[in-house]
């Protein structure tokens, strides 16, 4: 192959998002990578330009006191090993880049990118341990943009990117296949649910809900759930045709005009729609790339967005305090059971109350983990991490964390409305061969456990 | 020589200290940019000023947050420097004299016991710091000239201040050691880590607002746990 697959330009094309698929595990692009050479000139600017004083304070202050170590779940996981800890990891990358003024070789460029995807997953628990309070995975999500801008990220990374550029989604769904499915999930569910239906652009309908391409390509059953969820409850709902796909590879990437692309691409359909309230599917970083980050892309000074978003468990938690979706006790979980606090939006929004009002419904015997809510740790796959195979190995090693935390809570199941966290859970489960817990989204449970309203037509199936 | 070390050095130190530190925490503020930070950092000020202060005051507390309370080892060194390096510069007798003389601003001073158990305090744990710096995996991996330079500047005023204090035989020579390094630590703050006498302020409130207005703080109920 000759082609050139490694280069600072983005991917906007099928052709290219195919060029790269077919280099298996990114062989060809990380060789590339070793000769690209970096322009030096455009970084230093960069920097100067993008740089300013919070994050050279940040760097500067650090007092090198090492209170941000044991707040790392790297750290933890590789034997306080020194050179995991969060300010040498980014006083060795960034820190260094800016002293040097940009006048840095790929070899360097590449150290940081094992850096900023491989040893960070922008949890942000540092940013809590710090007495100046750094944010260290702030820091790391910058450095992820300036490596971006200059071609030096993961090969599934540029795939993601380019996958978000073009077809609005992380991954190869078309138009077609959304609505296609959207329609298949209610024929098949239609037997059961007489009157299901998921509306497509349906204007002022009060709720517009978005959801992450995954479930349409690999888990459709999630949408189906959310239908029958939002039929039990009588809402207003629909989706949209275009700008219904609420993930971030975009984020993870450091793709920041991507990221503006996907925001102002929902907050289109927004627009043509009229919603009340725009719920967004069980996914930590689309809440994350969409609401808390996401207004700021699409350059709203306010940095709130256009309109009332809802993290999924916000909008069940409201479901369940008022009484429209009801739990059958009898059917309310027994065994012992714990509840992931996902870093996006439960550290970066606050939703760890939303959860825990859900738990008190669904759960008997809730065991919380240690630490919990706004201090617990990142599941070890987020950032895009589950999903780059260059630092699989790295990634095993910091899930022993997450475990760890797990199993001391005796639980048998772990609810984790987040599909990283989900996917985390899952192999952490199969690389360490524990057969004995359970994992699992919100909506299956709720459509098991859930009495059906006596106005709503049923058969049994 | 002495006449210039006490007099126009004083006030040229006091100047750069005073002036300086201002300076870093103007152009701090000057510095920060919401569009690329993601902040809106003059939209809800109801939250963020209380998001800010929280931010601030709990860390000044021992064990008042998570982060204190998970590394006792270096809250405790943290605060018996902290508690002598800021209450003994602004509240000894020495100093509240100089000040009134000089600026004619009048602040109470510590009684002797206290002044004397405080700098005591202060001294041991720089030493306590050094040993820490020297000692632990962690801290050699990030240790820096500046960190042993910012110790050094601190250590020396509040060895030769109780020197001064307690060797009276040699009293002059302690005074004058003392005056040149307390002008040093003035001096060199604004462009070294001490600088973090006003910086730590400003980038607690920094993150505090950050939480506040960006990251949980229209959800949460409250300002961030720490």
């Amino acid at each position: 192959m000759s082609e050139l697959l490694c280069t600072p330009t983005p991917v906007t094309t099928k052709e290219g998002i195919l060029d790269l698929l077919k280099d298996k595990g990114g062989a060809q692009y990380y060789s590339q990578m070793k000769e690209m050479k970096v322009d030096q000139e455009a970084l230093a600017r960069d920097l100067e330009q993008t740089c300013k004083s919070r994050t050279r304070t940040w760097l500067s202050i650090c007092a090198h006191c090492a209170m941000c170590a044991d707040s790392c779940f790297f750290y933890r996981t590789n034997n306080n090993d020194p050179t995991q800890i969060p300010s040498y990891k980014i006083q060795a990358t960034l820190g260094e880049m800016l002293r040097r003024k940009g006048k840095v070789d790929a070899e360097f460029m590449i150290k940081c990118m094992d850096a900023a995807w491989g040893k960070c997953t922008c949890c942000n628990r540092c940013s809590v341990y710090c007495p100046h309070g750094i944010d260290t995975g702030v820091m790391f999500s910058y450095l992820r943009g300036i490596l971006f801008k200059h071609g030096f990220i993961p090969w599934e990374m540029k795939i993601g990117s380019g996958m978000h550029r073009v077809y609005g989604a992380q991954m190869d769904v078309t138009e077609e296949d959304w609505v296609e499915t959207c329609e298949w999930m209610v024929e098949e569910q239609q037997e059961e649910w007489p009157d299901i239906e998921i509306p497509v652009e349906k204007e002022h309908a009060d709720v517009m809900y978005i959801l992450n391409a995954r479930e349409v390509k690999h888990y459709p059953e999630d949408i189906a759930q959310a239908a029958i969820l939002f039929h039990v409850t009588d809402t207003n709902w629909t989706v949209p045709r275009e700008g219904w796909e609420n993930t971030s590879l975009t984020m993870f990437a450091g793709d920041w005009e991507g990221c503006a692309q996907n925001v102002k691409r929902i907050y289109a359909a927004i627009e043509r729609i009229k919603p009340k309230v725009v719920v967004g599917t069980e996914c930590g970083h689309a809440h994350r790339g969409t609401v808390v980050e996401g207004p700021y892309w699409a350059g709203r000074e306010s940095g709130d967005p256009p309109v009332r978003f809802m993290h999924y468990v916000e909008w069940v938690a409201e479901m369940l305090r008022t009484g429209k979706i009801k739990i059958d006790p009898a059917k309310k979980l027994k065994m012992p059971c714990t509840l992931q606090d996902s870093c996006n939006y439960v550290r970066s929004h606050g939703l760890g109350k939303a959860t825990r009002e859900i738990m008190s419904y669904i759960a008997e015997d809730f065991r919380e983990m240690d630490p919990k809510g706004d201090h617990n740790f990142c599941c070890g796959g987020g950032g895009g991490l589950n999903g780059i195979g260059l630092y699989r190995k790295e990634r095993n090693v910091g899930l022993k964390n997450k475990l760890d935390q797990i199993k001391a809570t005796g639980a048998e199941l772990v609810i984790s409305p987040c599909h990283n966290c989900w996917d985390a859970i899952r192999d952490m489960m199969e690389v360490y061969e524990e057969h004995n817990i359970k994992w699992s989204f919100l909506k299956p449970l709720l459509v098991d456990m859930m009495i059906i309203p006596d106005h709503i037509n049923h058969n049994e199936v | 020589m002495l006449d210039f070390i006490t007099g126009p050095l004083f006030i040229i130190s006091i100047a750069v200290f005073v002036v300086g530190l201002l300076a870093r925490a103007i152009l701090y503020v000057r510095g920060l940019d919401a569009r690329l930070e993601r902040v809106a950092y003059s939209y809800h000020t109801e939250r963020s000023i209380p998001g800010a202060l929280a931010s601030i005051f709990k860390w000044l507390i021992p064990g008042g947050t998570s982060g204190w309370r998970a590394q006792p080892v270096a809250t405790f060194l943290f605060f018996l420097l902290h508690f002598g390096a800021v209450l003994i510069p602004l509240f000894l007798l020495g100093h509240t004299v100089l000040l009134e003389t000089y600026v004619g601003i009048s602040l109470p001073s510590l009684p002797g016991g206290v002044a004397d158990v405080l700098s005591i305090m202060a001294l041991s744990a720089i030493v306590l710091f050094a040993l820490r710096r020297l000692s632990s995996p962690a801290l050699r991996q990030l240790n820096s000239g500046q960190d042993w330079l910012i110790l050094l500047l601190t250590f020396l005023p509040f060895a030769t201040g109780l020197m001064a204090r307690f060797d009276g035989s040699a009293y002059q020579t302690w005074m004058i050691a003392h005056v040149i390094s307390g002008e040093l630590f003035l001096i060199l703050a604004p462009f070294t880590k001490l600088s973090h006498i006003v910086l730590f302020f400003m980038s607690r409130a920094q993150i505090g607002m950050d939480y506040a207005i960006k990251r949980g703080g229209a959800t949460r109920g409250g300002a961030f746990p720490w």
